[in-house]
């Protein structure tokens, strides 16, 4: 399979990886995906109380090219924008920057589940959680 | 260093394959004049080259396209042959699709087929086999040794009990021939599917050993024509494919012992460059009956396209089906038990005869290099450092 060159500078030169303290009252976890299917994202993000600004965004994945790209992608993207700004990013913003074929486009929807779960996760700490928005990363750690 | 999907054509057999191409391009079904005789003269003495690697006699070889069609004529040809007879047919899981299809196809058709399963080892159980016989049982298909994991199934044994129960044998050997010593008499065998291009020979060569005496096996062509190959095979022979796919036979014949020392050597050289720099690998499939050339491991926390792409200019496969539209990852692996977590995460290498020492180190370094990098990559890899079971985390699937 061909890898667009995009997602070969990703993963050659993959932005943000890392870990951040889980603990922290100001970071948010998701962590999406299965290893039985192939795909495992962690993306973790600093969260500014009072701006709602992204201060910082790590990730690891397990998975293939196109899942590393997609992640490392994702946090460059998040990074800066408020909350509600990271929200509105799409699984298709992703296809396209990358220029995913089909067969990958599941991987910027996992980008993208990555992005929400890890907000959720946050807001669950800050009190604003719903109930409907628990992530599977959530229940992961727990 | 994928040579269980391909080989290089060896240079002798090229040099011996050109004149079939220029001045002795002669039909061998050419009965009238001199171009015709040499063709046919070359075809003859491909078809002795061939049945000396395998203990059979020349007028047993059947040319055909390659190994998936001598596959289908062995298993559709006695399905058709012996209807009258029986319509169960018996095979196993980690067959190529090339038996596993064609078994789905004659299910459709109204035969009942038994897959039967493996044990952790890759091999079947012989008392599986025993207990699947039945008086309607026409034909067991076992192949010699696996293309994924490089396994060899207990041949002589089944070839045993297929002659007690008056079943035919076919097995397709497609990685086996050329590679480790097969012999239709010893390993009763009735049928076997065999591949040039794995043996290197040219592609779009193959051939169909089909037993003669004790038992006589008769095929329902599937090809009809012209009435070559005795009405099995119609269609005009490719005079320079089969030249080369006798020389690379011969080849193979001659230098075998030798060669099986040297990939063998090269292969543990691997496996042991690979497996004392990185923890948690695992080799699928048993070591001990297995081809000389062949290992495949997996590498927990590392899913195989993305090492695939960390060693992009190593030849290698993997397990991990995240290239094909059904994402299900390798079907054998599942087969020997081994969880899809670690099917995702495995590398076949399949080591050739023009592979050196080098090649081979160069590879190893890379792996183990990749390796570590993505487990720096992997939230599994930290969150198993970190103490937590993964496989017993409750993932939910996206």
């Amino acid at each position: 399979m061909a890898y667009s060159d995009k997602v070969i500078e990703h993963y050659n030169n993959p932005r943000n990886v890392g870990s951040l303290d889980k603990k922290d009252p100001n970071v948010g976890t998701g962590l999406v995906g299965a290893p039985e299917c192939g795909d495992v994202m962690k993306l973790q993000m600093k969260i500014n109380p009072d701006t709602r600004v992204i201060e910082e965004a790590k990730f690891k994945t397990f998975g293939c090219g196109s899942a590393i790209a997609s992640s490392s992608l994702a946090t460059e993207w998040v990074r800066g924008k408020t909350v509600e700004e990271a929200l509105s990013i799409k699984n298709t913003d992703i296809v396209r920057e990358l220029s995913l074929p089909p067969v990958k486009i599941h991987c910027s929807v996992l980008a993208e589940d990555a992005i929400k779960a890890a907000i959720s996760d946050w807001k669950k700490k800050a009190g604003e959680g719903d109930a409907a928005a628990q992530t599977s990363a959530a229940q992961a750690h727990s | 260093m994928d040579n269980h999907a391909t080989t290089p054509v060896d240079p002798r057999v090229v040099d011996a394959m050109l004149p079939y191409f220029t001045e002795k391009f002669g039909n061998a079904a050419s009965r009238n004049h001199a171009f015709g005789w040499a063709g046919e003269e070359a075809v003859e003495n491909a078809r002795a080259q061939i049945a000396q690697l395998i203990g059979a006699t020349p007028k047993e070889i059947v040319f055909t396209s390659g190994a998936t069609e001598s596959d289908n004529l062995a298993i559709k040809g006695v399905a058709e042959m012996y209807r009258e007879k029986g319509n169960h047919i018996i095979t196993q899981v980690t067959e190529h699709k090339a038996v596993l299809d064609t078994c789905k196809r004659l299910e459709k058709e109204g035969y009942e087929v038994t897959y039967l399963p493996v044990e952790k080892s890759g091999q079947i159980n012989l008392d599986d086999l025993r207990r699947a016989i039945t008086p309607k049982t026409i034909l067991i298909s076992i192949m010699y040794a696996n293309n994924e994991i490089g396994v060899i199934q207990p041949v002589a044994e089944i070839g045993k009990i297929a002659k007690e129960k008056g079943v035919f044998f076919h097995s397709d050997g497609v990685q086996a021939v050329g590679k480790v010593p097969v012999d239709v008499q010893k390993d009763g065998i009735d049928l076997l599917s065999i591949s040039a291009h794995k043996l290197y020979g040219p592609k779009g060569v193959g051939a169909l050993y089909v037993r003669r005496k004790n038992p006589r096996v008769q095929l329902t062509a599937m090809v009809d024509g012209g009435g070559h190959e005795r009405g099995m095979r119609s269609g005009t022979l490719n005079v320079p494919g089969i030249v080369g796919f006798g020389k690379a036979c011969e080849l193979c014949r001659l230098e075998m012992a030798e060669e099986t020392k040297k990939l063998s050597a090269l292969r543990d050289r691997l496996k042991e460059a690979i497996m004392s720099k990185l923890d948690e690998t695992f080799i699928n499939g048993t070591m001990e009956h297995h081809l000389p050339h062949n290992i495949n491991i997996s590498f927990a926390y590392v899913e195989g396209e993305s090492l695939l792409m960390g060693i992009n200019d190593v030849a290698v496969s993997s397990g991990s089906a995240c290239t094909s539209a059904t994402l299900e990852p390798s079907y054998v692996l599942k087969a020997l038990g081994v969880g899809e977590d670690l099917a995702h995460t495995s590398i076949r290498f399949g080591i050739g005869r023009f592979n050196t020492e080098e090649e081979v180190d160069y590879v190893a370094n890379r792996v183990v290099e990749t390796v570590n990098r993505l487990r720096e990559l992997s939230p599994l890899y930290e969150m198993a450092k970190e103490g937590t079971d993964v496989s017993k985390m409750n993932w939910k699937t996206a």
